[in-house]
């Protein structure tokens, strides 16, 4: 994973609650077996409405999309998360992010920013006043700046921290394979292995 | 103070405790793969040079793609084909059972791992699968994950996650005849919304979640998700005991008896506290529907179609414009005067055999009406049998309804069996999201006797209307 600590990029104002991951990539899009290619699927449905925001030209090469509350609810497709970065996404800024969907762009080094839904109707404004207004999220310092305008975000200091360091958490919980091993020769013998009997 | 169900799953299963803000690392008792999350899990083991560390604990099916006609042939869809063939190669690589198109156990991940005896009281459970959520109604702290913790888990069984907040939902009362788990979780999402349970484990505690067989409790823990909780649980009782007993992975003699002492300790204790509750009476509970486009946007069977304007949440009230202009309806029409053209009867909500059981005993006898198309995907091969061995099947058919083969089937819409732009379904899936069953397809989520009276009548109904 790639060390992230501050993007400047292109904002996307996407005025919706309720994004879930069948609209930020629909099923039809997951048969593939690789890991890349998957930015034509990314909001397949919305794309074909030609008054889409990212269908307007300077949109079109956003990084940071603004979105409403709960995004990324629903199925646990990590697609989603592959859909936005392929694309060219970089952060996301929402007031509210379902679980599943922030722990996958977490392993993914894609940001999810969490700020107060009045600071997202901010971001929108500015945004829709002059489309293609840069955002700028620094992970360092934990704010989003848009102009004039500065806020700070959530996010937990765990998850910072990895995608500060670009660190791989399988490597990381290897290194306690002793301590795995231990806790497995505890564990009770009723419970069930799935060769078959 | 006491522990409630979730802490105690928890805290048995911590292999090491994080310092900090670093999350615990917990051991994964039972991990479940389907075709459309593992590939690029299993393509980051080969590129690390990695092996899977329990092959012992994880088992495969293939669900997601799989037509549910002439399975008996090569997948056309070459996409789809390659994707179960490259299942096939991985699970054999690896070491995995695996059970494929063709099996006797081959189904809906979250039908074939109970049917199995492999889910278990007081287990971890993972899926890259949201509605992992499922096995919960065993006492098992289950939840859905990403290709990443896939990956993660094949690796080391184990996962860092970081503590869950805990929320109880006490359902009172008893339920009226007609009225089934189906509409108690749909209730609790249209009072809670989508981001409710978001952050937090939920427990169903009650009368009502008592009274309820395994399969029930199987329907209300897998939308637990679509609260926006990764896993939802009830606490195991007789009624979990006697469905697992003398299946073919739980334990057998001693082991047995062992295993039901501990699971008996699986509970909330008195004094624990949740760090939310909400409160439900099934005794006023009558059918529910949704009408809009997220699980949340559901009201009872006998109310209209909501104005967006009466929504005094910003938010809400455009989600709710957006809603009706995808739906095609009108504020104010009945919801029983919605038409539909698709019945869709299957899914890991309510794809089991007490769900086609219910849906034959209102079809038997009558017909599926002019103009309507419903389907019915058992949610295993195993449920399947059982149901033709009653002879549900002949009843089905004889109602005008296709009677298929296991797998998710329309509830997505990855293999054939989809919506095509404009059509109305009632489905007893889990999901009404835009084109989730089809590009532009519009979908009402119903329980499985909502789905049955439905097909009858070709309007939105439940058995009374007939």
């Amino acid at each position: 994973m790639e060390p992230f600590s501050k993007h400047t990029g292109v904002g996307v104002p996407l005025r919706r609650s309720n994004v879930d991951t069948d609209q930020i990539i629909p099923a039809v899009y997951l048969k593939r077996v690789t890991r890349t290619g998957f930015e034509d699927g990314l909001f397949a449905a919305w794309r074909s409405d030609e008054t889409f925001v990212l269908n307007q030209e300077p949109f079109r090469n956003g990084s940071v999309l603004v979105a409403g509350p709960d995004f990324g609810t629903g199925s646990s497709r990590e697609h989603a998360v592959w859909a936005l970065m392929d694309y060219g996404f970089r952060v996301v800024i929402s007031s509210r992010f379902a679980d599943i969907f922030r722990g996958n762009a977490g392993k993914q080094g894609l940001l999810t920013a969490q700020c107060e839904q009045a600071d997202v109707e901010q971001l929108w404004k500015l945004l829709e006043n002059e489309p293609g207004t840069d955002v700028t999220v620094d992970l360092n310092e934990k704010t989003v700046q848009c102009k004039d305008f500065l806020t700070t975000f959530d996010i937990d200091d765990y998850t910072r921290w990895r995608l500060l360091e670009g660190l791989d958490d399988i490597a990381l919980t290897l290194r306690h394979s002793d301590t795995i091993a231990e806790f497995e020769a505890s564990r009770p013998s009723y419970m069930p292995v799935t060769t078959p009997r | 103070m006491g522990k409630t169900l979730a802490e105690k799953v928890w805290d048995a299963h911590v292999v090491r405790r994080g310092k900090g803000a670093e999350p615990d690392l917990l051991y994964i008792d039972l991990h479940l793969v389907h075709e459309v999350t593992s590939p690029q899990a299993f393509d980051g083991l080969r590129l690390a040079g990695r092996k899977v560390r329990r092959p012992d604990l994880t088992i495969a099916t293939e669900d997601h793609n799989v037509p549910t006609i002439g399975i008996e042939l090569p997948i056309a869809d070459p996409v789809s084909r390659t994707q179960v063939e490259t299942l096939r190669k991985n699970c054999a690589e690896f070491g995995i059972r695996l059970h494929p198109m063709g099996d006797d156990e081959q189904g809906i991940v979250h039908v074939m791992g109970p049917q199995l005896g492999l889910t278990q009281p007081g287990m971890t459970v993972v899926c890259g699968d949201s509605h992992t959520s499922t096995h919960g109604a065993f006492g098992a702290m289950a939840f859905g994950i990403g290709t990443s913790e896939v990956e993660h888990v094949l690796a080391t069984q184990t996962l860092p996650l970081r503590r869950f907040k805990t929320m109880a939902i006490n359902v009172s009362g008893k339920l009226r005849p007609g009225v089934t788990a189906k509409d108690i979780i749909l209730a609790i999402i249209a009072k809670i919304g989508t981001g409710g349970g978001q952050g937090y484990v939920l427990e169903y505690r009650g009368e009502a979640i008592e009274a309820l067989s395994m399969e029930a409790r199987m329907t209300i823990c897998n939308m637990s998700i679509e609260a926006g909780a990764r896993a939802g649980m009830i606490a195991p009782d007789e009624t979990t005991f006697a469905y697992l007993k003398g299946r073919p992975h739980a334990p057998q003699g001693a082991e047995w008896d062992k295993a039901v002492a501990a699971w008996r300790q699986l509970r909330s204790d008195d004094d624990a506290v949740f760090d939310a509750e909400v409160d439900l009476n099934a005794d006023e509970l009558t059918p529910y529907v949704t009408w809009g486009t997220n699980p949340g946007q559901g009201l009872p069977l006998s109310e209209r179609v909501p104005d967006p304007a009466d929504f005094a949440d910003e938010t809400e009230r455009l989600a709710a414009e957006k809603a009706l202009a995808y739906m095609d309806l009108k504020p104010g029409t009945p919801l029983r005067d919605i038409k539909v053209d698709t019945v869709f009867l299957g899914s890991c909500t309510n794809g089991r055999l007490e769900d086609l059981r219910a849906a034959a005993e209102v079809l038997a006898g009558r017909k599926v009406a002019d103009g309507v198309r419903m389907l019915v995907v058992p949610g295993s091969m195993r449920v399947r049998k059982a149901a033709e061995e009653e002879g549900l099947d002949k009843v089905f058919k004889e109602a005008g309804a296709e009677w298929r083969a296991a797998g998710c089937s329309m509830c997505l819409g990855m293999n054939p069996d989809q919506l095509k732009p404009g059509e109305r379904s009632a489905s007893t899936s889990n999901r009404n999201f835009e084109g989730r069953q089809g590009k532009g397809g519009r979908t009402h989520l119903v329980s499985p006797l909502v789905a049955a009276a439905t097909a009858v009548r070709g309007t939105l109904s439940s058995p009374e209307d007939l």
